[in-house]
């Protein structure tokens, strides 16, 4: 082990010591005895989980609008990422590069959850804010990815049109966008796949979809009702995961 | 895209035009109703009354609130944000390693010879990945929420929230770093008569060190985010204050705090680009 691994692993454990000191956390109190049986009362109470037909047809309900949310979420961000990549990508001058790159940094840095606790301020609880939430970030993610494809296409096909006379808009949607769009669609629907996960718990502060549900019936100790959102999500972010996962090899392959 | 012959589409200058309208209509029949269920509504931000609202909270963004007494508060609850993702990974490492050791098929000695593994090994390292599944199929968030419920608001909450879903999806990654790895070293090892922790800490660990590292620094990095969304919900940091702070429509605070949070974002994301440097 040579003199630096060792001083950066020294570094690390003086750190995680003084994370340790300093967290003020009730320990005792959350491996306790009390806790332990407060939480077995929880699972108890959620034994069974809900199933009755109207409430089940609303869960089914707010399955459905948590993927709207983050399909609408992602669609928007597309459109917005690919608006924010064009100056973010050098096209208008090192300027509106510059301040493209800020705003995509800074939409990208805080947390959809974060924006849809900003956004209720403006849109209200609802399933709104939570696609607006979603389509925020993800811009700012999207658009960062889009430039650097837009960056990284090659610039002739472009400029060969331009020199024959045609407009800088049809230059580019015949020229740079079909170059760009395959690139644009395998990280507009990655980002969906993470959306549609992010999208089910949006709604914990407000953003619709099976979190703001769940978010509910929790706050009302209404356990049955608890667990059957909680597998709901369970299965939804699972049926993703695996679709995602057949689909991946079935393209490698 | 089919190419439609240009003498068929005389009428367009864009010999895609067919596929094109296709592709346009099929879109629409999903993004229509999708939308419909999303409430979509620009609308609604455009309301007088909501309107006012933003405007009146976005007028007291400025100044931000740089208060002494209000930065040393943030400060100390940076540190917080800091130590519960800290702490957070680290147990979720610990809970991972375990769990992906017992799981690595590469370490079965009862399937060394070539032949199946036995039964009951076999279904141990099974149970093990479906409760690793079951782990980070939960969101950390809900875990903060049931345990704010059943246990009260704290950082404890938090960081077994992180500590329980980051052990899951560590864990998943780890099993498939240890197990993309050549067999050849471990399998020498295990039968030549080592125990399954030495063929692990010789053969397997050196080489898998940098992924680890890496990956361990990288999730690291993802649960200082997480902490702060956590304390959205009452499990303690900048996310608590950021609430707070919202919910009294605050401005300057939210500001100051936004910035204090992207800023350390910003830092945790270049540490963990310099570590990961230095374990390539």
């Amino acid at each position: 082990m040579n003199a630096r691994a060792f001083l950066i692993g020294g570094a690390f454990v003086v750190f995680v010591g003084a994370c340790v000191v300093t967290l003020t956390g009730d320990w005792r109190g959350f491996f306790s005895v009390e806790s332990a049986r407060r939480m077995a009362q929880l699972a108890r109470d959620a034994m069974p989980p809900a199933h009755d037909g109207a409430f089940l047809a609303k869960v089914g309900y707010a399955s459905m609008e948590t993927v709207a949310i983050s399909l609408i979420g992602t669609l928007i961000a597309a459109i917005g990422g690919l608006a924010l990549a064009l100056p973010g990508a050098g096209r208008w001058g090192h300027a509106a590069k510059a301040i493209a790159r800020l705003v995509m940094n800074v939409l990208r840095a805080i947390p959809e959850l974060v924006w849809a606790g900003l956004l209720v301020v403006a849109a209200g609880l609802g399933p709104f804010t939570g696609t607006l939430a979603l389509a925020v970030h993800t811009a700012g993610v999207l658009g960062r990815l889009f430039a650097e494809s837009l960056e990284n296409i090659s610039a002739e096909p472009y400029n060969a049109l331009r020199h024959h006379g045609t407009g800088a808009a049809a230059a580019f949607w015949y020229s740079t966008f079909p170059q760009v769009l395959p690139q644009i669609i395998s990280y507009a629907l990655y980002r969906w796949e993470n959306n549609i996960r992010a999208a089910a718990v949006l709604g914990v502060v407000g953003g619709g979809g099976l979190g703001q549900m769940l978010h509910f019936h929790l706050s009302l100790f209404q356990m049955q009702d608890a667990a059957t959102i909680l597998i709901a999500m369970i299965v939804l972010v699972g049926l993703v995961d695996f679709v995602s996962n057949r689909l991946r090899i079935a393209m490698s392959a | 895209m089919a190419a439609v012959s240009p003498t068929l589409s005389r009428n367009s200058d864009d010999p895609a035009w067919r596929s094109r309208l296709l592709w346009l209509v099929a879109a629409l029949t999903i993004i229509a109703p999708a939308a419909w269920l999303t409430e979509f509504n620009p609308g609604k931000l455009a309301d007088a009354h909501a309107l006012k609202t933003t405007a009146r909270f976005l007028a007291t963004m400025f100044p931000p609130a740089l208060a002494p007494e209000f930065l040393a508060r943030i400060a100390v609850d940076a540190w917080r944000t800091i130590a519960i993702a800290t702490v957070g990974t680290v147990l979720a490492v610990l809970i991972a390693l375990p769990l992906a050791l017992v799981a690595n098929r590469q370490l079965s000695i009862s399937s060394l010879g070539g032949g199946a593994m036995c039964a009951i090994c076999a279904t141990l390292r099974g149970a093990v990945r479906w409760i690793l599944i079951v782990l980070r199929s939960i969101p950390e968030i809900v875990w903060a929420l049931i345990f704010v419920r059943a246990v009260g608001l704290g950082d404890s909450a938090a960081v077994m929230a992180i500590a329980l879903t980051y052990g899951g999806m560590l864990g998943k990654v780890y099993i498939e770093i240890f197990e993309s790895q050549e067999a050849q070293a471990s399998r020498a090892l295990l039968a030549n008569g080592a125990s399954r922790a030495q063929a692990f800490v010789y053969a397997t660990f050196p080489v898998c060190l940098p992924e680890f590292l890496s990956y361990s620094v990288y999730r690291w990095e993802c649960a200082i985010r997480a902490s702060v969304v956590m304390g959205l919900v009452g499990a303690g940091g900048l996310g608590q204050r950021l609430d707070e702070s919202m919910k009294s429509l605050n401005g300057g605070e939210v500001f100051t705090i936004l910035v204090v949070f992207v800023v350390l974002v910003w830092l945790a994301d270049k540490l963990s680009a310099w570590l990961r440097q230095q374990t390539a």
